[in-house]
């Protein structure tokens, strides 16, 4: 289908983004998630606002101890290494399985957060490598953890008057162990069920539980988990009684193997 | 809806064009400047029927609006006459049975042309994996994934001597 009519505004600095903003414009960036609910007219905003032209939207930098990821940064950029160290290796990783190389192309890291799908990918990885959002809005820049950023399907704490500006992340030493495991019948589609570990050494490891058509489930310390994953992935998923059998299935599936590729040396 | 002017440059010509906010980039090409050869497909960025060349890389021209394109460089499976790497896979398609209705062909070749040049040592598995977002109804892929292999083991060779 054609998408319903709307208009176009190409914002070339945030404040004329946030003015957009505040008009009731809908962001926009790689439109690679938008543009299929716009063909398929789910989503009909009235004015679309391109935040492609904004300055530093895209770019990886090193500030402070820690890596700053522009939102405008693309999958395939990550996915070639824009982003630096351990941290990077991960993400180029998770980048490669996102949907397929045309549309990493043009995708973003940021347009994919704020989009919320919870089956997209930096929706479960991002709260498990410990990332904060950097949200701008009339009052200025807000530091927001992305463990509890994305509330709902499709919904998120960004105020609707906030942009998504950047993704900041802690450097990760060079001995941390990473677990990610999704389940899709094909190359490329929605997963069904993903999960996520994170060890640092000396520190109890995080694991995260995502695409399960809710928010993703944070588990700060998942000790418990790469003790008994079976048991403990049975009693998680008591908390997602909506869940069919066999989704059920796959949760507890990549929750094993998630911790099973983080336990490895 | 007012429209948006733009130029970009498709095929290597300079184009200026006004264009509705909603027009997707594959409905410029086909219908404002008669490019038949994008096909389209799903609609939705999963088929890959739609795959053309935006500033260098591959994209899906479904759901990149022609509006956000201003400045863009454009290449479509029309703009590949004098590419050598695509001659060696339209040549690969045609011997591997790699097409039989040929719609999902200009995706196809342009994908394929991304994965040749971006993963010179690509296996049958990697091909597999970077070919899974165009979808072809007719071949079932084997020849499809042969073709490519075939142009890259052809290239590895040449690098090879050279």
């Amino acid at each position: 289908m054609k998408p319903a009519p709307f208009a176009y505004a190409r914002p070339k600095e945030w404040s004329d983004a946030l003015r957009l903003l505040a008009a009731g414009a809908r962001p926009g960036a790689g439109t690679q998630s938008l543009g299929p609910l716009l063909n398929l007219r789910l989503a009909q905003p009235d004015t679309i606002a391109d935040l492609r032209h904004l300055p530093g939207y895209a770019g990886v930098a090193l500030a402070g101890g820690a890596i700053r990821i522009g939102a405008g940064t693309t999958h395939a950029a990550i996915e070639d290494g824009a982003v630096p160290g351990r941290a990077g290796e991960i993400m180029a990783a998770v980048a490669r399985r996102i949907a397929y190389r045309p549309v990493r192309n043009r995708g973003t890291i940021g347009g994919s957060l704020a989009h919320a799908d919870p089956a997209a990918d930096w929706v479960a990885v991002l709260p498990a490598l410990g990332a904060t959002a950097i949200a701008l809005g009339p009052r200025g820049e807000r530091r927001i953890p992305t463990v509890g950023f994305v509330t709902g399907i499709f919904e998120t704490v960004l105020a609707a008057d906030e942009l998504l500006r950047a993704i900041e992340l802690p450097v990760l030493p060079a001995g941390a162990r990473w677990g990610h495991w999704k389940f899709c019948r094909k190359i490329g589609e929605f997963s069904k069920a993903t999960a996520c570990v994170l060890a640092l050494p000396g520190q109890a490891p995080r694991a995260v539980l995502a695409a399960l058509d809710a928010p993703p489930l944070v588990i700060e310390d998942a000790r418990a988990l790469m003790a008994d994953p079976v048991a403990e992935a049975a009693r998680l998923l008591d908390g997602f009684p909506d869940l069919t059998a066999w989704r059920r299935a796959i949760a507890a599936t990549a929750l094993r193997h998630a911790v099973a590729q983080a336990s490895a040396a | 809806m007012s429209k948006i002017a733009i130029s970009l440059t498709v095929n290597g010509t300079p184009e200026q064009v006004l264009v509705e906010p909603r027009e997707q980039l594959a409905d410029l090409l086909r219908g404002g400047l008669l490019l038949t050869g994008t096909h389209v497909g799903c609609e939705h960025g999963v088929c890959g029927a739609c795959t053309v060349e935006i500033d260098g890389v591959p994209a899906r021209s479904c759901i990149t609006h022609a509006g956000s394109c201003d400045g863009a460089v454009i290449r479509t499976i029309e703009g590949f006459g004098d590419d050598a790497v695509m001659a060696a896979l339209r040549e690969a398609f045609a011997r591997e049975h790699a097409l039989q209705c040929g719609y999902c062909t200009p995706g196809m070749l342009v994908a394929a042309r991304d994965v040749v040049l971006r993963l010179p040592a690509a296996d049958e598995a990697r091909v597999r994996e970077e070919m899974a977002g165009n979808l072809c109804r007719c071949t079932g892929y084997r020849g499809i994934v042969r073709a490519v292999l075939s142009v890259l083991a052809d290239r590895r060779q040449v690098t090879a001597l050279g």
